[in-house]
């Protein structure tokens, strides 16, 4: 790429060429930047800013009591979370499993988290534990929905965001394998949360037993097909490295305490026993370190992340496909023609247009349906019509023959009748005149005899 | 413990807690900002302006490319925008820059309509957005955000004051879009001119930059700078004395650029969405002031519209049926006619007929008539010889 005048490395641009004769994408077209143009800055102001805002998390903490959730959370923040003002949940247990929250403001390094943390009192501590996952479910369900009107509100604005982003799950040393509730919960909420499950109390365990928990623990999660919370993979080598190493010690054995005693002049976290101390953050002791450091320092964000764009849009795309198919269920009665299997990839909005569409494309054959048989039997009628003027025109125009021809007769007629008037008219004036000749001479002679 | 600690516990008051040592969640901005780099940033530059004000040029210079344009025509039928994307890596950062232009604009005779194929295109970007967070199995986090973030209204260095052109248009666009009017080919403006101040005073405190851009480099002293090189003197770009170049790329790029963004989102988007929404008829709560739920509104929305289907075909159905009403009643009427036509011409017919039986009967009359004449002709004609023989006797 070639090195700028100051060393830096310099920028380039590159504009993705038209699409290729054989209707691939065409390939890049790359040039470099011939000066610092300066929007390397960016994620500067995206560091600027989010600071401004803040930032929030939402962990959720679920266990038998008595596995040292609460010391395990102070621990973790390094804060008194629970106290004897504030107890824990395996203080708090009533008649029925609750789900309860409680929300925490920290500061560090001029970054403020609102951490709310979510416990369960009760969980899976009475004899009959059926169910006991159920308010959970429908607690995380409800932030669910929460976010969902928000989002779908017209006038949106700030969206509180309180989806549950974490969910660690305790699981009691036994050294021998997951419990059934164990099972049961993580097979009904692995869709719903990020679950990291956890042992507790890693302490009661030797270093052997524990990796044969571990990894019966594995062998039986895989079993189950549970969809723990897994790393993102990375390019990095380095990180893809620290990746597989935490992935080989999962699930994460912990110890938590609220005590802080001296050993070998430094000052801990640890729990004294009669043959030593188990440091927190020892991590040949325990995996708490790799905890703090995975949850909080470099994975926070993508547990965000992935609930964001995996576990709520499940939630949203169920929600939404379920009332779309009702709405299509009440119109299967009415005839009208529906698809349900093409709603997936549509808003509900786009599939009224489409349906509408369809239906305008319907009516629009049937308009012409009709226009065409309206228009053949006009015809039909039309030319009727003009057979019987035509028939009519015909008569007429052979009753105006006749009447002409007899006409004509008469006229010949007459003029005969003229012809032989007149002859015989001249005959007579003829034989009138002979007459009156013949008289007249008469006369004469008469006259003459009398002499 | 006692009712009291289970509901100091469960209260939406925040506490504020100190840490007793460094927990590490200081990280988060960055965590957020390598997740915002793997990702990659988009920006979307829309340049309004007329043919030949300078565009490209200031687009390449304020990123230090030739982005690959050819020159536009004057002749354009109507305006057209033609968006390019480009791919752009600074550091370790990626940029995808689209640089949306407008072809054609303030060439035609009639420019009325000239901001109508900007604003559509604008709606457009906000629609797919709504489309794509609408849908019902989305995948908004890799979208390519198309949104328009930042629109730089070119101003032609006339000196005086706005175009009605440009006022009509940057009105139609500033609700809907980040606007930063500038005023192209600054060089062109002399710095003493008092109209340059009164723009600024007259387009309401909105700083319009002055820019030159060039892609030329030029020697001046022992540099070499992009600059335009004129007989009196060179115009240096990155001089602040000679133009708001710097100004503007500090402000656009260096600075603000994922402020603007955010606007973008924040605001003209979700303007743009709850107008659409409204639009369409959806609301966030009911006569009684209960929120609606999202599944409520879209039920209800549903059977509105299929009572709409029903409905339109009910109306063209009873349309139909109408205009066969009609037509029958016509072709009726023509029949009629005709009817009427030839009872007519039958009627004629038999008058003529009448006629011509009325001078049959006169002619035969005529005949006899003549006849009867002519036998009493012939009569007397034969008495009249007696009467001669008579006479001779004598």
């Amino acid at each position: 790429m070639g090195l700028r005048e100051d060393g830096s490395e310099r920028g380039w641009v590159r504009e993705r060429m038209g699409l290729r004769e054989d209707g691939s994408e065409g390939g890049w077209l790359q040039k470099n930047l011939e000066g610092y143009v300066g929007f390397a800055n960016l994620p500067n102001q995206v560091y600027r800013k989010s600071v401004k805002r803040g930032f929030e998390f939402t962990l959720m903490v679920v266990g038998e009591s008595g596995l040292g959730k609460s010391t395990l959370i102070n621990s973790l923040f390094l804060t008194e979370l629970y106290s004897p003002e504030y107890p824990g949940p395996s203080h708090r247990i009533k008649k029925t499993v609750q789900v309860e929250q409680s929300k925490v403001l920290v500061k560090e390094g001029g970054v403020h988290l609102l951490l709310t943390i979510v416990d369960t009192p009760g969980f899976g501590d009475a004899v009959d534990n059926s169910n006991c996952w159920q308010p959970v479910i429908d607690y995380i369900d409800s932030k669910f929905e929460d976010y969902l009107n928000a989002e779908s509100r017209v006038n949106r604005r700030q969206m509180p965001d309180s989806r549950v982003q974490c969910c660690l799950y305790f699981i009691a040393p036994s050294g021998h394998g997951l419990k059934p509730l164990d099972i049961e919960f993580m097979k009904r909420l692995h869709e719903k949360v990020n679950i990291i499950p956890l042992i507790a109390k890693a302490d009661t365990m030797t270093p052997e037993e524990c990796q044969q928990f571990k990894h019966q623990i594995m062998k039986e999660i895989q079993e189950h097909k549970i969809k723990i919370y897994e790393f993102p993979e990375t390019d990095d080598e380095e990180e893809m490295k620290m990746v597989r190493r935490i992935k080989d010690r999962l699930p994460l054995a912990v110890v938590g305490s609220n005590t802080i005693i001296e050993v070998n002049g430094k000052k801990v976290r640890g729990r004294q026993y009669p043959w030593g101390v188990a440091e927190v953050e020892n991590g040949e002791h325990c995996d708490f370190t790799i905890l703090r450091n995975m949850l909080i320092r470099t994975n926070m964000q993508d547990l965000k992340d992935v609930t964001n764009n995996v576990h709520y849009e499940n939630y949203r795309s169920r929600k939404l496909a379920a009332v779309t198919y009702n709405g299509t269920d009440n119109n299967k009665n009415k005839g009208q023609l529906t698809k349900p299997e093409a709603s997936d990839s549509m808003s509900p909005l786009a599939q009224m247009e489409e349906e509408r569409r369809d239906h305008v494309s319907k009516m629009k054959k049937m308009e012409q349906e009709m226009e065409q048989v309206f228009e053949m039997k006009v015809k039909e009628k039309l030319m009727k019509l003009r057979d019987s003027e035509a028939e009519l025109q015909r008569r007429h125009e052979q009753m105006k023959k006749n009447l002409e021809l007899q006409h004509r007769e008469l006229e010949e007629k007459r003029r005969q009748l003229e012809e032989e008037k007149n002859s015989w008219e001249a005959q007579q004036r003829i034989l009138e005149q002979q007459k009156l000749d013949a008289s007249r001479t008469l006369e004469k002679n008469k006259k003459k005899k009398i002499f | 413990m006692a009712a009291t600690d289970v509901d100091v516990f469960s209260n939406e008051e925040k506490r504020s807690l100190n840490l007793g040592g460094h927990v590490g969640f200081d990280s988060l901005p960055d965590q957020l900002v390598s997740k915002s780099v793997t990702q990659g940033f988009c920006f979307n530059i829309l340049c309004v302006g007329e043919t030949g004000i300078g565009k490209s040029t200031l687009m390449n210079t304020l990123f230090n490319t030739m982005f690959e344009n050819e020159e536009a025509s004057h002749y354009q039928n109507g305006v057209y925008l033609r968006p390019r994307t480009y791919d752009l890596l600074e550091s370790n950062v990626h940029l995808k820059l689209t640089i949306v232009d407008t072809v054609g604009f303030g060439d035609q005779i009639n420019k009325e309509d000239s901001y109508k194929p900007i604003v559509d295109y604008i709606d457009t970007q906000f629609e797919n957005y709504l489309q794509e967070e609408l849908k019902i199995k989305r995948s908004l986090f890799n979208y390519h955000d198309t949104r328009i973030h930042i629109c730089l209204y070119f101003i032609a260095p006339t000196g005086h004051s706005l175009k009605s052109l440009d006022l009509v248009t940057m009105k139609k666009l500033d609700s809907k879009v980040n606007i930063i009017p500038i005023i192209a080919k600054a060089d062109t403006i002399s710095k003493n001119d008092e109209a340059v101040s009164e723009i600024n005073a007259s387009m309401n405190a909105l700083l319009p930059f002055a820019v030159v851009g060039s892609v030329e480099e030029v020697k001046v002293g022992n540099k070499t700078v992009r600059a335009r090189q004129y007989p009196w003197g060179i115009v240096q770009v990155e001089n602040e004395n000679h133009c708001d170049f710097v100004k503007l790329r500090e402000m656009l790029i260096r600075v603000n650029m994922e402020d603007l963004r955010e606007q973008t989102h924040a605001r003209h988007y979700e303007l743009y969405r709850r107008c659409k929404l409204e639009e369409m008829g959806f609301k966030d709560t009911d006569p009684d002031s209960q929120p609606f739920s999202l599944q409520e509104t879209y039920e209800a929305k549903r059977k509105e519209f299929l009572g709409d289907l029903q409905r339109k075909e009910e109306e063209m159905r009873q349309m139909f049926v109408n205009k066969v009403k009609e037509t029958e009643a016509e072709l009726k009427e023509k029949e009629r006619e005709l009817h009427d036509k030839f009872e007519q011409l039958k009627r004629m017919h038999q008058e003529e007929k009448r006629k011509v039986e009325e001078k049959r009967r006169d002619l035969e009359e005529e005949m006899n008539g003549f006849n009867r004449k002519k036998v009493a002709a012939e009569t007397l004609s034969l008495s009249q010889p007696l009467k001669k023989d008579k006479d001779k006797k004598n």
